[in-house]
């Protein structure tokens, strides 16, 4: 390279977008690591040293190799269960072959598949009951005034102070033999959109009564009925807003469920965290750590799960960023 | 000619913190068919008001509008509006903009195809048949306007409602709307109403200038007719001696009969401080 293309302008924009987008998150990201190893070797817990990047990444090989390890096993129960019902059917063509189920131990991917599994379900329940509900109280301003002060009394709670009234109240009514969804599924599915519930019915109503009045004015004029003004004019409108308490009530459900999780034993990340905390082994630390760092991981590829969501969606693309 | 709508002793009164406040009083005037009406007056004088008594998004405290012999008591497509800042609603294409219009007021009487026709009809009408399909965000400032008075048209209002359609243009995109405007009513004759602080504007445009008093309870000072001929070209009306009586004329209410005295920072007008914002959180 000669001095004349090293000073050419389009040259020099390139490589300050290089340096943006790569080199400087990748220094940040080396800071972090050299001052968590450091800080590491200088923690002592009673389960040995506090892991430092090397241990985490041997931990996160050994989980997924845990994992592999965990399916081939399946794979030979369901071959060895398959080989023996042949055998007897051939034996007695009248017998009719059981297919029992592999239990073995969830292994760390299970438990991300069951978390993200649980925060869509309870998340979708949540859109669902929250959305309508958001702009029939921005619509609607006697219904605001109503139902304004149960919303800002059950807003700051905990959706973790609700789990034990959940956990009781689904015990009680969902009384099945033979049950499609888990027990602690449900539990804490429904967690999760008590915690999505709030950020969305306010953003939502929020969005709806903040539509130009001369948009209302226009859907006026055109004399639109009530569905079609919703339909036409409220909810393009405020997509935007809801799209913004969407992301928030995600982030959010993401944290609580893994809490959730943890304090009433369901299957997920939680559990995984807390089984790890309870064995109490020399990796128990490595493993934690590692989940720590999947959970934030997870949690950002949600929010960028979303952001997409509203880009394809929302005529607004100045606002979704 | 025929009064087509009779906007008969009308009163406004709007409920303060500070108790009632009369926007309105006594604001009597009667529009033929075709007419071309401009109401000029200062700014916080009451002209949006009258126009939205009219378009039935406000009602009157006294007095009445009759359109065609009957009453008007809440907004309708027969009395479309062009609103200032053009509200076309930002995530429709022009000809969805104007297609929505069409659909809910011809929805049962027009078949798709001649829906489709009536919608490229109008935008070709304002000249934006080649931006059909761009979004108001896509365009100029001018340009959307067209499409909110290409809406407008599109309802086949029987009285078109017009508030300051180009006072948030440049000047030159203003002037050339205004000739598109004229264009368009040598073509269509509809009854407007318009609303304007713009003394050429009025002049050039009107067949009469309604100039109103100022606020509190303001109402109709003087009403002037304008009688130059028609189609009016721009640049010989400036050298032409009764238009600049008429101009004058104007500019006479305004500044020496109705003459406004305002602090320079109390510059907000009623109609934005009659404005909430509400907000639950």
């Amino acid at each position: 390279m000669n001095a004349l293309q090293l000073n050419n302008p389009q040259f020099k924009s390139i490589l300050q977008q290089a340096t943006n987008l790569i080199a400087l998150p990748l220094v940040g990201i080396a800071m972090f690591l050299l001052i968590w190893s450091m800080a590491a070797d200088r923690i002592d817990t009673s389960l040995g040293k506090f892991p430092g990047p090397s241990q985490v990444a041997t931990q996160a090989v050994a989980l997924y190799d845990e994992h592999v390890a965990e399916r081939e096993k399946a794979a030979a129960f369901y071959e060895r269960q398959e080989k023996r019902n042949a055998a007897r059917i051939a034996k007695d063509p009248t017998y009719e072959p059981k297919i029992r189920k592999y239990t073995g131990k969830e292994t760390f991917f299970d438990q991300i598949v069951t978390s993200l599994i649980t925060v869509m379900s309870g998340f979708i329940l949540a859109a669902a009951v929250a959305i309508p509900l958001g702009i029939a109280i921005g619509l609607n301003k006697k219904l605001n005034i109503a139902v304004n002060p149960i919303v800002q009394l059950f807003k700051p709670v905990s959706p973790l102070a609700w789990l034990p009234l959940v956990t009781m109240v689904v015990s009680a009514l969902y009384v099945s033999p033979d049950p499609v969804v888990p027990k602690s599924f449900l539990n804490s599915m429904i967690t999760v959109t008590l915690c999505c519930l709030w950020p969305m019915v306010i953003n939502t109503s929020v969005g709806v009564a903040s539509i130009d009045k001369d948009l209302v004015n226009v859907s006026r004029v055109l004399r639109l009925p009530a569905l079609k003004h919703v339909q036409k004019i409220v909810l393009p409108a405020s997509i935007p807003a809801i799209f913004t308490g969407m992301r928030l009530s995600l982030g959010v459900a993401w944290m609580v469920l893994i809490a959730a999780e943890m304090l009433a034993q369901n299957p997920g990340l939680g559990k995984f965290v807390w089984d790890e905390f309870q064995n109490g082994s020399s990796d128990s630390l490595s493993r934690i750590m590692t989940a720590v760092i999947v959970i934030g991981f997870i949690g950002f590829l949600l929010d960028r799960v979303m952001l997409q969501v509203q880009r394809v969606v929302s005529w607004d693309k100045a606002g979704a960023h | 000619m025929s009064v087509i709508l009779d906007i008969s002793k009308i009163d406004m009164v709007f409920p303060t913190p500070k108790g009632p406040f009369t926007a309105l009083k006594e604001v009597d005037l009667q529009i033929s068919k075709g007419e071309f009406v401009s109401l000029i007056g200062h700014s916080g004088c009451g002209k949006s008001t009258v126009l939205n008594v009219v378009a039935g998004l406000y009602q009157a405290s006294k007095g009445g509008v009759i359109l065609n012999g009957r009453e008007v008591s809440e907004p309708g497509p027969e009395r479309a509006v062009v609103f200032q800042n053009h509200s076309l609603l930002p995530w429709l294409t022009a000809y969805q903009n104007v297609e929505l219009a069409v659909k809910q007021v011809f929805g049962r009487s027009k078949s798709k195809a001649e829906i489709k026709d009536w919608v490229e009809h109008n935008l070709k009408l304002v000249h934006m048949d080649h931006a059909m399909n761009k979004r108001p965000d896509e365009i100029s400032g001018g340009m959307k306007q067209r499409v909110g008075i290409a809406r407008a048209l599109a309802m086949q209002p029987e009285v078109l409602l017009m508030d300051e359609p180009f006072g948030a243009l440049d000047a030159l995109t203003r002037a050339h709307m205004q000739d598109s405007l004229m264009e368009i009513q040598a073509e269509l004759n509809n009854t407007v109403i318009m609303i304007t602080h713009d003394v050429d504007e009025a002049v050039l445009l009107s067949d009469r200038i309604v100039m109103m008093t100022n606020g509190p309870a303001a109402t109709i000072g003087e009403i002037l007719d304008i009688n130059l001929e028609r189609p009016r070209e721009r640049l010989a009306l400036a050298e032409d001696p009764e238009y600049n009586h008429l101009r004058s004329e104007v500019l006479k209410f305004l500044y020496e009969k109705q003459r406004k005295v305002e602090p320079i920072s109390a510059t907000k007008s009623t109609k934005e401080s009659t404005k909430k914002t509400t907000e639950v959180a």
